[in-house]
């Protein structure tokens, strides 16, 4: 421990004090907003699909049979001949891109990752009322840089795995994973907040639903 | 019913036709108004700048005024002098009054109104037999708003007056920058509150602009007055006193 | 221990002369100069506007909005009544996935943490997410005077930082900004910027890519704070829209994150009410484009050396106030300034503190004190505000903003000792608690009106009202008061009258229509 400890004790104590000299009720919190919602899966599908065109992010619907090509396609029209995906990527995905595939390891430096056209990845859980895909860093999702730093992020999604609203995704994370929440594209409202798509996150978000996934 | 009326201090002294309209309306409506003559003020003043024990004897004589039983609901022409008979008398006798106090406040409150309220959710009327051929805009003021939350039962009266020409105030729940004590201690922010208002009442092209406090209605009207706007400010218990057989005269001053 | 045998002592506020809690001048004076700025004014009305509509959208179309509120409201307060408890849990469960906690008695001491924290790494400059704590401690200014560079990401302070210009908005700091001024300071500042940058905002964003892409590759040390610290589990979450934030959340070999003590949770479930209220109410969108949890250490992901600054500063002084507490439930969304009248008008500037708006005037009081010198800036912050209530409505957990207002004036004049204004207060309770002395007094109040005009109304007061007066006519007292006319002969008549009238109706209108 490199810090004094007393600004421990002392902040603590200070706590203490404080909630002495001004004690208030114990609360109960009231949870009756809306949870363990279910949708059936056109209604999450067109949920989904609408909140990330919102965010301006481009969205292909496939069926699992079609995912290596809808991928391939995608690669293809965006010129991306030189890919990164996590270690644990689905071989299967890509076997109709042509290009280069590099496989991601924790000793590959992250800066490096700034010379790849793109990456595909997959996701854990999505949010269909906002619009939100969840990563947690498993194999097939990869360590956080890899899908932060190259500007186009191809991000394939089950939808069996897409729930409705925001406690339905939560309930479903694994607290101790590194998480990253991502509704479109990176943006920023800054300059006079107006909404501009692309800033430092990948300016490209292309999410490949896979409906009967 | 019987009917506690208090003035407020503001009224009393500076806006008497204010509390005569609304004497007068609810006379005419069949209830019995009375007046405890030795009604002053509610304290708001005191305790929205800081201060809450100077207050303490307005707050008593509010309880005393008004307490008696036989008088079944008070009502004032002012959203912020109920606001503070609602919530800030609770506070000042909580912190510097006594049990007596307390229990007092507690009564008077409970049975206090704000104009509007009182004639839509009480009485039960929004027709009250007004006539009033002008072009109005309603400022519905911060207090009624937001801290008594009377909704749009200001305009349910309105829109029930004959012959008014009612129209909608653009940016209407913004506040029109007075807050007592603010509009002196921070007068140049107050000023451009108080100038974006008139613009928006001006843009509406009314001959009057109404409100149920004459507290804001005397900076909306100040203003207004400073800049020689067309639009006069009158209080909403104005509009719903004006009758066919007594009706407002538009031309003589607006208060 | 600074307690002992029962008897609590009052914590200190953030000590004076630090951090950035306190301007140099009161709110009228800051404001003044704000209030000549036109395109100051145009900008922010512009922008709060925009936002005002965006919010609203999007929380009216939750039909659980209300009810999120309560529970989001519930779960601060029950925060701050289990402080202790929750910050010793995130403590054990942070320490157990391999981070390190420190805790810093106030904005110096957290300073000193993290300037000894990134010379033990040898780097001479660190990457930043945007975070008020560091904002409030003036962490910036203290690492320069160190020798250490602190370079901002978030466009927003990037701006602020390049200006040298101070923060005016919780969430976009650089609102008092427009398009043309932005181009000027990128033009004046970044280093082989295109000469021909124009004013398109995507353009000017694009511009801030390029030149913090190498930044966040080279970097070894980021400084971040933190929205949220889920006690249960030792995750911290920081929510945010560039990807600036996960730049430096993954980047960078060591992370500093700097939280007040009062943004704990207690449960990861938790997250499922902020992470509703805060984006909806903070940018009007239904989720904010990137957010980052983690927790510790993750080996072969992001940062393997990870340090966790808990910040008081002033926050248990605040606790100890039992109305004013509340304002620690703060998630510094900005939806009360963005629906501000008074911060729509002067900026946040003018509030001289990190923390500027409704919520600024009854935190940074709280923080920093009201009463640390004369005529303490501070205490014209309570002031700032027409209590209109506008912050109370907007705020996604529900902080009575005004009421908070009420209190600490009253704590200010209670600590003001004898003034002008109190004596006059007692003077005028004085007369009005005396139905006598208040007859006679609007008896000689009617005599102002020898001071009216030809047309009845006073167009020039004298101070302290002259600022009333400026714009403003004030109509000279009528006649005769209410009470005096309902005693009349006259107003015995109208009455009657009216009554009359009202039976003659009542007769012929048996029931009301609504």
């Amino acid at each position: 421990m490199t810090t004094s400890p007393t600004a421990r004790d002392t902040v603590l104590g200070r706590i203490r004090d404080a909630l002495a000299l001004a004690p208030t009720p114990e609360v109960t919190v009231p949870r009756a907003y809306r949870t363990g919602r279910t949708l059936p899966d056109g209604e999450r599908l067109a949920l989904l699909t609408d909140r990330l065109v919102d965010y301006k992010a481009q969205v292909h619907p496939c069926t699992g049979d079609d995912t290596a090509e809808v991928i391939a396609e995608v690669l293809r029209e965006r010129g991306a001949r030189r890919i990164g995906v996590p270690d644990g990527l689905d071989e299967q995905w890509l076997t109709a891109y042509d290009g280069e595939v590099q496989r991601d390891s924790a000793d590959i430096p992250a800066p490096s990752l700034d010379a790849l056209d793109g990456v595909v990845t997959a996701s854990a859980v999505s949010c269909a009322e906002t619009g939100t895909i969840f990563l947690d860093g498993s194999p097939d999702q990869g360590r956080r840089a890899l899908s932060l730093v190259p500007d186009l992020h191809v991000c394939v999604v089950d939808l069996s795995s897409v729930v409705a609203g925001v406690p339905e995704a939560v309930a479903r994370l694994v607290p101790e994973r590194p998480t990253t929440l991502i509704s479109g594209p990176s943006a920023t409202s800054d300059i006079e907040l107006e909404r501009v798509e692309g800033v430092h996150g990948p300016r490209d978000l292309v999410v490949v639903i896979r409906t009967d996934a | 019913m019987r009917i506690g009326l208090f003035a407020t201090c503001l009224g009393d002294t500076l806006f008497p036709e204010v509390v005569k309209s609304t004497a007068v309306l609810l006379a005419r409506l069949g209830h019995d108004v009375v007046f405890p003559p030795d009604q002053t003020c509610c304290g708001q003043m005191h305790v929205n700048t800081g201060y809450q024990r100077e207050p303490v004897p307005l707050v008593r004589n509010f309880a005393e005024q008004f307490g008696d039983s036989s008088i079944d609901a008070v009502v004032m022409p002012s959203g912020s002098c109920v606001g503070s008979v609602r919530h800030q008398h609770e506070i000042v006798a909580e912190r510097y009054g006594d049990a007596a106090l307390r229990a007092g406040v507690a009564t008077v409150k409970a049975k206090t109104y704000e104009l509007s309220e009182l004639l839509v959710d009480v009485l039960g009327v929004t027709r009250v037999g007004a006539y009033f051929p002008h072009r109005v805009t309603y400022h519905p003021t911060c207090h009624s708003l937001r801290m008594l939350r009377v909704g749009d039962k200001p305009l349910k009266l309105l829109r029930a007056v004959e012959d008014i020409d009612l129209v909608e105030l653009p940016e209407a729940d913004s506040c029109c920058g007075f807050g007592g004590t603010f509009a002196v201690k921070n007068a140049e922010t107050s000023t451009a509150m108080l100038q974006d208002k008139m613009r928006n009442i001006s843009g509406t092209k009314a001959d009057v602009c109404s409100a149920g406090d004459s507290s804001c209605l005397m900076h909306i009207g100040g203003g207004l007055s400073r800049i020689r706007s067309g639009t006069r400010t009158l209080h909403l218990a104005q509009i719903l006193g004006s009758t066919r057989t007594a009706p407002y005269a538009l031309m003589e001053a607006a208060r | 221990m600074s307690t002992f045998l029962g008897m609590p002592a009052a914590p200190p506020r953030s000590p004076f002369g630090t951090g950035n809690l306190r301007g140099d001048r009161t709110f009228p004076e800051a404001a003044h100069g704000e209030l000549r700025n036109d395109q100051l004014r145009h900008n922010l009305g512009r922008a709060t506007r925009t936002i005002r509509t965006k919010r609203l959208n999007v929380t009216g179309e939750l039909p659980d909005w209300e009810r999120l509120r309560d529970a989001g409201s519930a779960v601060k307060t029950d925060t701050m009544n289990r402080l202790p408890e929750l910050l010793e849990q995130l403590e054990q469960k942070v320490t157990e996935r391999g981070g390190t906690v420190h805790w810093a008695r106030d904005g110096v001491e957290a300073n000193e943490i993290v300037t000894r924290l990134i010379r033990a790494t040898g780097s001479s400059d660190v990457i930043k997410v945007k975070s008020m704590a560091t904002q409030e401690i003036g962490l910036n200014e203290h690492l320069e005077a160190a020798g250490i560079t602190p370079y901002e990401t978030d466009l927003a302070e990037l701006i602020v930082q390049l200006a040298d210009d101070k923060p005016s908005h919780i969430l976009v700091p650089a609102i008092h900004r427009n398009r043309d001024e932005i181009r000027q300071i990128f033009l004046d500042e970044i280093p082989g910027v295109d000469p021909d940058l124009d004013n398109v905002p995507a353009h000017l964003a694009a511009a801030a890519r390029a030149y913090l892409r190498e930044k966040f590759m080279t970097a070894r040390v980021a400084v971040s704070g933190a929205n949220f610290g889920i006690a249960e589990t030792g995750t911290l979450a920081v929510v945010e829209s560039e990807g600036n934030g996960r730049m430096c959340l993954t980047l960078p070999d060591t992370l500093i994150t700097v939280m007040g003590i009062e943004k704990v949770l207690p449960r990861y479930q938790d997250l499922e009410v902020f992470l509703q209220l805060l984006p909806r109410s903070s940018t009007g969108e239904r989720m904010n484009p990137y957010t980052s949890m983690w927790t510790g250490v993750t080996p072969g992901d992001g940062p393997q050396d990870f340090h966790l600054i808990l910040l008081d500063n002033g926050r248990t002084a605040a606790l100890a106030d039992t109305i004013g507490r509340e304002a620690l439930n703060c998630i510094r969304c900005s939806a009360c300034l963005n629906v501000c009248p008074v911060y729509e008008r002067a900026g946040g500037h003018a509030y001289g503190s990190t923390y500027p708006g409704p919520i600024g005037a009854v935190l940074t009081p709280q923080l920093a004190g009201m009463h640390a010198a004369k005529n303490d800036p501070n205490s014209s912050l309570p002031y700032a505000s027409s209590l209109c209530g506008a912050c109370f409505d907007a705020c996604p957990v529900k902080i009575d903003i005004p009421s908070m207002l009420v209190e600490l004036r009253h704590q200010h004049t209670e600590q003001s000792g004898t003034t002008v204004e109190k004596l006059a207060m007692k003077a005028a309770a004085g007369v009005m608690g005396k139905p006598k002395l208040f007859t006679a007094a609007q008896k000689a109040a009617s005599l102002g009106r020898v001071v009216g005009g030809r047309d009845g109304t006073i167009s020039r007061l004298p101070a302290p009202l002259s600022g009333w007066s400026d714009s403003r006519d004030t109509a000279a007292p009528p006649k005769q008061s209410f009470r005096s006319w309902l005693a009349s002969a006259e107003g015995a008549e109208t009455m009657r009258a009216a009554a009359d009238e009202g039976a003659r109706l009542t007769a012929e209108t048996p029931e009301e229509d609504q």
